[in-house]
């Protein structure tokens, strides 16, 4: 005989069946559904007798499966679906989340190495360095897990032969050393920690004090019986006169694998490459964010001048925070990228002049000169984070060495690139909540 | 975007070369569709009917990988993600990183809405624009629902700023949201433990969420996959930003990871991504350090894929490099990088004004240009072509020189010596040394003007006009 229920005495009934339960269960006689209203029915009302309906059905799905009939096959042709019983048991809210690998692959066409270049060089080499420092050897973009970044980055800090103009909060620092390179060189290493000196001898330009070469060239031995780290020679950038200063410069630095800055197209770059060879140096080739030239004056200072590969680092320029480092920043990341994926044109490393980043009035002016400017607040704090950023950023697009001048800039400059190396050990922090931090 | 010549979007359009669009071709237009330069609605035909079928094809295939999310509504508008590129010089990066300052629901109600004012009002003059930040992120401190919706109803009713909701109690984020509901606010954030309220709320109200997952790119995508079946795509990713040490190294590498999967097509996590240097300020206890390092990190992802970021410091030393690093990483590389070569006019110039030298880098050129212009100087304004390089590169490398402004002079038909009541030319201070040799070249007066524009007016009240001999 039939029994009438209503849907949710059947939902009622059927609800606590699962595994454990379907023991002693016994199904007898046919079960009618009356459902009355027939067409009638409104939308919501439809919506919770279907949802009901298929709660049941769902459950006797699931008695069909204990007793070993394949019902999620049955539902899948009937609705056309291809795979899963979950599918079926799936509710509008899903209640765990659905598990999930994150793969990412390695970078395939970084096939090639950045050549290896030393500067310094200690007595078991032929110099008086205590130190060296090696740039170069990637094989992917800095810090990046495709490849093991060998050497981090160095910091070199700007001395010259005599003073000059500076912003006010870069000449706090160095005052009491201003006329004297060999005192500033040792003050920049002892408290400032550079990891080497960059000796520029600007009073040889004709147009300053056009100081002799050989005058010159005394400041270079002076600056090395100093320090005991590398250093670079810089001359005054100018091209008539370079080539003589960096050829009595590197004479009397033979034997400590100085860097010569710089070798130029629009100057007598033979005599700058032919001096390094000669006397054991690096060679630093300079352009003007163009990669094509770069390419070009490399190839020179290879083909046309037998420079060494391991003797050459490229300085592609570096142009401020705000003031054009978008062009410096693209310019390395292409050069280093086009290295990396088989220019053998480019797979050197790079230098950057950071300290140009104080040319922006930003980092030295008191105030905005625009009255519609928010105020800048104190210079001071402005300076540094400058020279900071323009280096960072440019950290990211491959370069290796940087040349600063502030003792701030230089500390968190390292900070941070040293940190994205790998060898800043710190105490892990909890991010957890985050959002609650008193600050 | 799936496609990557114009000739395979040109077969999607009605080829009809109608000229709606502002081009003379379709396979012009296509072509700007590739370099995304132009949008696709621009073409008016596509969009009837009958076409229909082809719009929404080329559409899908033009999505950008990077999905877009919307934060806030109206003009106040914050669009993030979109990019299709893992480098900038492969096309541009789009929707700069939107930055985002925080409040708290224990702060006075005079300090919010004075640092809410503060945030709004922020701006730096840069190139003919002004550089502004984005956001307020509200936290709540204090975990109270009824504190946090009246702080947010206080932001909601102080700013038109697009808005940040900040807790991981899905009460206090449901408080907030009765508040802001209409505002389109970005929810921070759902995690491994809060993530079905969370992901309730986001559905219920329909309004775009952040996935915490500190460290944990497998529970990451996880999420994003849970939440995109749930109905909603409209996800930020925070994989974590960890301030220091090995830490941060490895948040460097997650960003790296998650950005690079999605350009390569992994749909299930390409999503924006946030970064929150916020959490400078738990490694370090003294401000000036705490806002240096913050804003080294939001550089760091600035520059790596961070989409969206929330940051504390409001110091104009951290401000101004966030948003100059900002502009560098997002400025189309494809635009022109120099003016053309010539004599120009600022102001209303008389035959008593100065004749002032600058290069043809358009940034030099448009800086020079904003300090001269705003100090309403009417002056002639010489760009020599230095082939786009700066004054100070520019005397270094030799591409100005005393014969390049000479020939500058000639080919602009400028007569110094007839046009000009003082036959002088004021070069920049960064040129000083090439005195000597502009004088011989040209014959005229040379005077030194100050090494930075921003010195003109000062400079031209001491030495303008020039004493006679």
């Amino acid at each position: 005989m039939a029994k009438k229920m209503k849907l949710s005495q059947i939902s009622d009934i059927l609800q606590d069946l699962d595994v454990e339960s379907l023991e002693g269960v016994t199904i007898e006689g046919d079960i009618e559904l009356n459902i009355s209203g027939g067409g009638g029915l409104n939308p919501a009302l439809a919506y919770a007798l279907g949802n009901e309906i298929s709660q049941i059905s769902l459950h006797m799905a699931n008695i069909g499966r204990m007793l070993g009939f394949p019902a999620e096959q049955l539902f899948a042709s009937a609705f056309g679906m291809a795979e899963s019983p979950q599918a079926l048991q799936t509710p509008p809210r899903i209640q765990e989340l659905i598990d999930s690998r994150f793969e990412v692959s390695k970078v395939d066409n970084w096939k090639n190495k950045i050549q290896e270049v030393t500067l310094g060089a200690t007595s078991a080499d032929g110099g008086s360095r205590k130190s060296t420092v090696t740039l170069g050897g990637e094989n992917a973009l800095p810090y990046y897990f495709d490849a093991e970044m060998p050497h981090r980055n160095y910091v070199t800090v700007d001395v010259f032969d005599m003073p000059i103009g500076m912003a006010k909060a870069v000449k706090g620092n160095y005052e009491d050393v201003i006329n004297d390179p060999a005192e500033w060189a040792k003050k920049v290493v002892r408290d400032f920690n550079a990891d080497m000196v960059t000796i520029h001898l600007i009073s040889t330009d004709p147009l300053i004090k056009d100081t002799p070469a050989k005058e010159a060239a005394k400041v270079v031995e002076d600056v090395l019986q100093a320090v005991d780290v590398p250093i670079v020679i810089g001359g005054s950038g100018n091209p008539e006169k370079d080539p003589g200063v960096l050829e009595k410069a590197a004479e009397v630095a033979e034997g400590e694998r100085v860097l010569l800055a710089s070798a130029s197209l629009n100057l007598d770059y033979e005599r700058i490459a032919k001096a390094a060879i000669d006397h054991g140096h690096v060679v630093l080739s300079w352009t003007q964010l163009e990669i094509n030239a770069q390419k070009e004056l490399n190839r020179k200072l290879m083909k046309q001048c037998n420079v060494p590969r391991d003797s050459i680092i490229m300085d592609p320029t570096t142009a401020a925070l705000g003031y054009g480092l978008d062009y410096a920043y693209t310019n390395m990341e292409r050069i280093r990228l086009a290295g990396l994926m088989g220019d053998d044109e480019l797979t050197f490393p790079m230098s950057s002049g950071t300290t140009n980043a104080w040319g922006a009035r930003e980092a030295w002016m008191v105030s905005s000169p625009l009255k519609q400017d928010s105020d800048w607040g104190p210079r001071e704090y402005r300076g540094p984070i400058w020279e900071i950023v323009t280096g960072l950023a440019l950290s990211l697009a491959g370069n290796d060495m940087f040349m600063m001048m502030h003792p701030t800039s230089v500390q968190v400059l390292k900070e941070i690139t040293q940190t994205l190396y790998g060898s800043i050990e710190t105490e892990e922090i909890d991010i957890t909540n985050w959002i609650g931090a008193e600050v | 975007m799936k496609i990557n010549s114009p000739l395979e979007a040109y077969k999607f359009l009605p080829a009809t070369n109608c000229g709606e669009c502002g081009e003379q071709t379709c396979m012009a237009f296509a072509a700007h569709l590739i370099d995304r330069s132009k949008d696709l609605t621009e073409c008016t035909p596509i969009l009837e009917e009958k076409f229909r079928k082809k719009y929404e094809e080329l559409d899908a295939l033009l999505a950008p990988e990077i999905r877009e999310v919307v934060i806030g509504v109206g003009d106040n508008v914050a669009n993030i993600g979109g990019d299709d590129v893992l480098y900038r010089h492969k096309l541009t990066f789009f929707n700069q990183t939107k930055f985002a300052y925080d409040v708290w629901d224990t702060m006075d109600e005079k300090d919010l809405i004075e640092r809410v004012k503060y945030i709004q009002d922020f701006k730096k003059f840069y190139v003919g624009n002004f550089l502004t930040v984005d956001m307020v992120a509200v936290r709540s401190t204090s975990g109270d629902p009824e504190k946090f919706a009246a702080v947010v109803s206080k932001v909601v009713e102080t700013t038109h700023l697009p808005i940040i909701l900040c807790s991981f109690d899905p009460e206090v984020l449901k408080a907030g949201l009765e508040v802001s509901k209409d505002r389109n606010p970005l929810l921070y954030a759902a995690n491994k433990d809060n993530w079905k309220e969370v992901a309730d709320l986001a559905l219920e109200y329909d309004v775009p969420v952040t996935l915490f997952a500190p460290n944990d790119l497998d529970l990451l995508k996880s999420m994003a996959k849970t939440f995109a079946e749930m109905g909603t795509e409209k996800l930020v990713l925070d994989p974590g930003t960890f301030p220091t040490g090995k830490q941060l190294r490895q948040t460097f590498n997650n960003f790296i990871k998650v950005r690079r999967a999605g350009i390569e097509g992994d749909r299930e996590i390409a999503y924006p991504i946030m970064a929150v240097p916020f959490t400078a300020w738990m490694a370090h206890d003294d401000p000036v350090s705490a806002s240096y390092w913050e804003t080294v990190v939001a550089s760091v992802f600035t520059i790596k894929y961070g989409d969206i970021m929330i940051l504390h410091s409001t110091e104009p030393y951290a401000m101004l490099p966030e948003l100059h690093i900002r502009d560098t990483i997002y400025t189309d590389p494809r635009k022109p990088v120099m003016v053309d070569p010539g004599m120009y006019e600022v102001g209303e110039p008389t035959a008593d004004s100065p004749v002032l030298v600058t290069t043809n880098f358009a940034l030099t050129y448009y800086t020079v240009e904003s300090d001269i212009s705003s100090n309403k100087i009417d002056c002639y304004l010489w760009a020599i072509d230095t082939e786009g390089i700066g004054v100070e590169a520019a005397v270094a490398g030799g591409q100005l020189t005393a014969a390049k402004i000479k020939k500058g002079i000639e080919e602009s038909g400028f007569n110094l010596q007839t046009d000009t009541t003082h036959n002088t030319i004021i070069l920049p201070g960064l040129a000083a040394r090439l005195q000597g040799d502009v004088e011989d070249e040209t014959g005229a007066n040379v005077m030194i003007g100050p090494a930075d524009s921003g010195r003109i007016p000062g400079w031209m009240e001491k030495n303008w006009p020039p004493q006679k001999k």
